[in-house]
């Protein structure tokens, strides 16, 4: 597998970086409380790991600050970037990316429909939105793949695609719940250093849950156990 | 911003009032036509002077010489078919599951739903009679018979051809609901597990994928019991004569000139109505007490469970039943293209295309309303249950969600108990025999279904795939559209196509509902079989199960055809 | 809206919507639209539709409404729909819903194809409008002095509630090629049955054919027939008039088609039969119909008809037309056009039809008189001559009756 090393950069205009900050954040569900007073900040381009066994709320934190969080659960606390505050804002306007242990990829597109979907409506024009998708594609080092149907590219194709995707609809913060367990040791490396490396260059704030300490070790950054909240 | 959120507040309003206003619209005319079938059975009916309230109604129904058997002929052939279709589908699912020939079965099953049972039950009629084909093809060289046997094989007073005739419809819509149902309960992988354990298939199966399953087949065995319990066109052409079963007699009640009949009908459906839930109650009370009594069973260490007889005994049943399905189509095919065909010969003695060329511009009119009739419906059906079931995504379970298992209303009730209600109701708003009431009427009955086969795949849609989207800044409804619809085309085809095949094969609807103005293709069949003219019921029961199979195939094909280049999504 | 509150005011709105509380009126017959001139009518009629309510079990048939469509079109620029219906109670039932819900204009029906205890249930519960048929110009030409069943629909007056259409005459249809001597009454056709088991049966009533055969038995077993024009009196009366009908069913049911024990639930089903072999001879009310069979391909060519010596059942089928129809002046215009010397002769011609004229053909013009008798009547269809006298059905309540007590006795 080849994986260059020049890397994407989503050159937005829309804002400056910002920095994450969670604020006296308490979930529970129904009733029984899965976590309170979390408070954490994560500037731009850091990487600050979570880190706990399964079932102590990893993903329902991601969940609360992308604004996903199922009805059952209640929130209190603030999700802030910069000063702005996100806490009551659907998902939609958020603007928080998110990458999961699978790529989820939309089957019925095509690799450049997937990077397409995308990018924001401001992006105007055919001719700049498919100069943003080729960019990035040859960034990554799969230039040829743009046509091709996401369901006949290898794992760690898929993968480096789904980073791309959420690049390109330029979020302002990264959220990664697990993206790197279900590959194997050799790619894992390799796909992991390709994610971070795009989360610094685009000086986004980024938050890892995972409960493999090698993961959290080559972030290089903060480790926060969940056990602490 | 504002703007923009008063928007998302309209829309997810209208999305909240989606599942309340679904129900309005189907049990306001069910709950009026049952309304209307209650009092005429207490004697209140002004129109034909009858304004008091009396039991004379019940008195006479229980007297009437024919109810004891008609009521029996419809309770036992109702039981013993819901029952045999049962066993018989769990059991070929627990001996061939995986294998080749459950493959073959499972692609088999889509065109057998699709054809209407007045067309399968016509031909049915003419394989299994003894002047049938299936004597024919063996007198009368090999049997001696040159008039045929004088043996009671349909309209038998056993109701068995009844109950072969039901077998045929249920066992497929069955073997679909249990592979509905296997695909979301990890089958696969509690069966390798038994299997590692030492559990032969069947054993196996009965034992660690049965109990999981049942639950979710509940509902869809008693929507097969309470059709069977309340079969009209079937019974007419396949069940007993004298007296026929319950439901017949009721409907024959209803339409007799002498109007004083009306009260003792409504008794009647009300009584079918009664049985259908005693039924379905003991039948309840029935699946505690083997549950009850199978647990010791269940631990019990056994592994195997007559493997050999049920695997032979469930393959050899299936395939009969596929092939008087297939038998009874091809005759159709042949009548149609006949003009004699006596006794004992094999084939039509002289051929001719006179049934299709003469009834050629009748058949273009009622194929057309029969089409957009069908088609709007079930859209219709399609876009309330999508709406109900994205509600119930975005707002988790909530009330109006939990209550909607009441769309099963019109399939546990028979049709006659409510639909000259929902024929006065119609009249008195001033839309009867027009499109509006028709289309409306289907949606009762097109409705439940479209709603059984879309919402397993709709709640067990990734909703990772939406929040991804959300999470790029794409708004609720644009993922919907854009996402979540596309990705459920297949389902959603799949669901359409059931709707259509279900308001094709509607009847009593059509005609109380239509003010006898819409000659939808099964209407036009049934009015024909009254000539007993094989050759025109032919030509019609053909195109009658033509459409729905076009709509399958079509249903089946264009996901192909859109996801060529796309291996996720093709079928299997 | 929460569901509850949803559900009270669903209730709510059926309680007003099916107007419970309120009785239904009694309409009054519109006696004008009957009594205006007849050219005011046919002007009124220009430009409506009519929906015509008939039976559509028949090819022939429906060929047969789809040629008046045609004609009535042509000459008055009326619309005719067929609605086809499988039974005619189903159309009662419909004008009875339209009546329970108040519809008393703009009804569904404009004209019904009717007789017998349809029409005394639609005429006893006011669904009928007229008197009208008396009205029509071509009814002059009505044979209602030999006729009599023109005028008396199963011992119902007629009372210019609805217009004749065409005669029915009970008879059997066998095939020539099984059967070789025909019995000659119902005491003759029980000795044949007894010699011939297992190849006669009658569709179980209350089919017409199957009931008109139960008729045609009583008619012949009844001690004094006059007892049968009027209604039951009582239970006594019953049972010493129909004793012999019984003594005679209990003999016959055990030669018949699988014993007795079941019967074709229609007479179409026991055509069938006839053509699959399964019986040698089968019921009809048309003396026309077996050649229009064979000629369509259902009957095998070796069928002929015949009947009884001393006579055989008969009446007269009728179009009528509803209390609240909208198009009644086109609907009289059709009924009239039904009666003309044009559309007779065509209805008797097998080639389209075969039944049998309600006309009187001493009363039409010579040009008429010549057209009927060109009209070649089939190899199956027996002269007029030799069609035996009509005996007169029964009042309905009889046949109410014997087909409750039939059940008792044979339908369980």
């Amino acid at each position: 597998m080849v994986m260059n090393n020049r890397t994407f950069q989503q050159n937005s205009t829309s804002s400056a970086p910002s920095s994450l900050h969670l604020q006296d954040l308490k979930l529970s569900l129904r009733g029984e409380q899965l976590f309170t007073q979390l408070s954490l900040s994560v500037r731009p381009g850091e990487i600050v790991t979570l880190m706990g066994p399964s079932g102590c709320g990893k993903s329902s934190l991601l969940a609360a600050i992308s604004g996903t969080l199922e009805k059952d659960f209640s929130l209190e606390g603030q999700v802030l970037l910069d000063e702005f505050n996100l806490t009551n804002l659907p998902p939609e306007e958020r603007h928080i990316g998110m990458l999961f242990q699978e790529d989820l990829l939309f089957p019925h597109m095509s690799v450049n429909e997937n990077l397409g979907f995308g990018i924001p409506a401001h992006v105007k024009g055919k001719k700049e939105r498919t100069a943003l998708i080729s960019q990035a594609l040859n960034d990554a080092g799969l230039s040829e793949f743009g046509s091709r149907d996401p369901a006949t590219l290898s794992g760690g194709q898929r993968a480096r695609i789904a980073v791309l995707r959420t690049l390109l609809s330029q979020p302002r913060a990264l959220l990664l719940d697990e993206p790197f367990s279900k590959l194997d040791a050799e790619l894992r490396a390799r796909f992991r250093d390709f994610v971070f490396r795009h989360a610094q260059a685009n000086n986004l704030p980024t938050l890892l849950v995972t409960h493999d300490p090698d993961d959290a070790q080559s972030t290089g950054g903060k480790i926060i156990q969940m056990s602490d909240f | 911003m504002m703007k923009h959120f008063s928007s998302n507040l309209s829309v997810l309003f209208s999305l909240r009032t989606v599942p309340v206003l679904t129900l309005m619209v189907f049990l306001l005319p069910v709950l009026a036509g049952l309304l209307s079938t209650i009092l005429p059975a207490f004697g209140y009916l002004p129109v034909i002077g009858q304004v008091s309230f009396s039991t004379t109604a019940w008195t006479e129904l229980f007297a009437h010489p024919a109810l004891p058997s008609a009521l029996f002929a419809s309770v036992s052939s109702g039981i013993i078919a819901t029952f045999l279709s049962l066993i018989l589908s769990l059991s070929f699912v627990a001996a061939w599951q995986g294998t080749n020939s459950f493959k073959k079965v499972r692609q088999l099953l889509a065109p057998i739903l699709a054809i209407p049972h007045s067309a399968l039950a016509i031909g049915l009629a003419f394989l299994i009679a003894p002047s049938g084909w299936i004597t024919r093809s063996i007198s009368p060289w090999a049997t001696g018979w040159d008039r045929p046997p004088d043996v009671a094989i349909i309209h038998d007073e056993w109701g068995l051809s009844l109950i072969l005739g039901l077998m045929i419809k249920e066992t497929p819509y069955l073997l679909l609901m249990i592979l509905a149902a296997l695909d979301q309960s990890q089958a696969k992988q509690r069966l390798k597990l038994a299997k590692t354990l030492g559990y032969h298939p069947v054993a196996a199966w009965i034992k660690s994928v049965l109990p999981v399953i049942y639950k979710q087949i509940r509902l869809p065995i008693y929507a097969v019991l309470a059709f069977s319990l309340s079969v009209v066109d079937i019974a007419l052409i396949l069940g007993p004569t004298t007296p026929p079963t319950l439901s017949v007699l009721v409907l024959r009640w209803f339409n007799d000139p002498d109007l004083s009949y009306r009260t003792i009908a409504a008794a009647g459906a009300l009584l079918q109505l009664l049985v259908v839930i005693g039924i379905i109650f003991i039948w309840w009370i029935t699946e505690k007490i083997i549950a009850g009594l199978s647990k010791t069973w269940l631990t019990n260490g056994t592994r195997s469970l007559a493997e050999t007889p049920v695997r032979i005994l469930s393959k050899v049943s299936l395939n009969s039943i596929y092939t008087l399905f297939f038998g009874s189509l091809l005759v159709i095919l042949l009548w149609s293209f006949t003009r004699r065909w006596r006794y004992p010969d094999f084939l039509p003695s002289v051929w001719s295309s006179q049934s299709w060329d003469r009834n050629i511009h009748n058949l273009m009119w009622s194929s057309s309303s029969t089409l957009t009739i069908g088609l709007i419906s079930s859209f219709i059906a399609v876009i309330l249950v999508v709406a109900c079931l994205e509600n119930e995504k975005r707002r988790g379970k909530s009330a109006g969600a939990g209550a909607l298992w009441l769309v099963y209303f019109p399939l546990m009730i028979p049709q006659v108990s409510f639909l000259f209600g929902v024929q006065v109701l119609t009249i008195k708003a001033g839309i009867d025999a027009s499109w509006l009431a028709m289309i409306w009427c289907h949606l009762l009955f097109v409705l439940p279904y479209v709603f059984l086969s879309l919402t397993d795949p709709y709640r067990q849609q990734d909703d990772r795939y939406i929040k991804v989207a959300l999470s790029m800044g794409v708004s609720p409804t644009r993922a919907f559209w854009r996402i979540r619809l596309p990705m459920l085309l297949r389902p959603l085809l799949f669901a359409l196509a059931i709707g259509f095949a279900v308001s094709v094969a509607q009847y009593l609807p059509t005609l109380f509902v239509g003010g006898g103005r819409f000659s939808t293709l099964t209407t036009e069949a049934v009015n024909l079989s009254a000539s007993g003219n094989r050759r025109i019921i032919a030509v019609y029961a053909l195109l009658q199960a033509l459409l729905p199979l076009l709509c399958f195939a079509t249903a089946l094909a264009l996901p192909n055809v859109i996801f060529r280049n796309r291996r996720a999504l093709k079928g299997h | 809206m929460g569901i509850k509150q949803t559900f009270t005011s669903a209730i709510l709105f059926i309680g007003l919507a099916l107007n419970l509380a309120t009785p239904q009126s009694v309409i009054a017959q519109d006696q004008n639209t009957a009594s205006q001139s007849w050219s005011k009518i046919e002007s009124k009629a220009q430009g409506q539709t009519v929906y015509w309510n008939a039976w559509g079990g028949s090819e022939l048939i429906n060929e047969y409404i789809a040629w008046v469509g045609k004609r009535v079109w042509e000459d008055n620029q009326i619309t005719l729909k067929h609605v086809k219906v499988t039974d005619t109670a189903d159309v009662v039932s419909r004008v009875l819903a339209e009546k329970t819900a108040g519809k008393n204009a703009e009804g569904s029906v404009d004209l019904v194809w009717i007789n017998g205890e349809n029409f005394a249930s639609m005429k006893k519960n006011g669904l009928l409008f007229g008197p009208f048929s008396e009205n029509l110009p071509n009814y002059h030409f009505v044979d209602i002095e030999n006729k009599a069943t023109t005028t008396t629909d199963f011992t119902i007056p007629v009372d210019g509630l609805e217009a004749p259409w065409g005669m029915a005459k009970f008879n059997f249809i066998y095939d020539s090629a099984r059967v070789e001597q025909t019995p000659n009454s119902g005491a003759e056709f029980l000795t044949w049955a007894k010699k011939n088991p297992g190849r006669f049966t009658y569709p179980s009533p209350p089919d017409y054919l199957g009931s008109t055969f139960l008729k045609q038995v009583l008619v012949e077993t009844v001690d004094d027939p006059k007892i049968l024009r009027k209604e039951v009196s009582d239970e006594t009366a019953f049972n010493q008039s129909t004793l012999a009908l019984w003594n005679y069913l209990d003999q016959l049911h055990p030669v018949l088609w699988r014993g007795g024990r079941q019967f074709p639930a229609s007479s179409s089903a026991q055509q069938q039969l006839l053509d699959d072999g399964e019986v040698d001879i089968h019921l009809s009310f048309n003396p026309g119909a077996a050649s229009s069979l064979i000629k369509s391909g259902e009957l095998a060519p070796s069928v002929r008809t015949f009947v009884f010596d001393k006579g055989t059942i008969g009446n007269t089928h009728f179009v009528a037309i509803p209390y609240n129809s909208s198009s009644k002046e086109a609907a009289m215009v059709i009924a009239n056009f039904l009666m003309s010397p044009e559309a007779q002769a065509r209805k008797q011609d097998p080639q389209y039809w075969g039944d049998d004229t309600v006309l009187s053909i001493a009363k039409l013009s010579p040009e008429d008189q010549k057209v009927f008798s060109k009209i070649e009547l089939g190899v199956a269809t027996l002269p007029p001559q030799d069609l035996g006298p009509t005996l007169l059905e029964p009042h309905p309540s009889w046949m109410e009756r014997i087909e409750k007590e039939w059940l008792t006795r044979y339908g369980q």
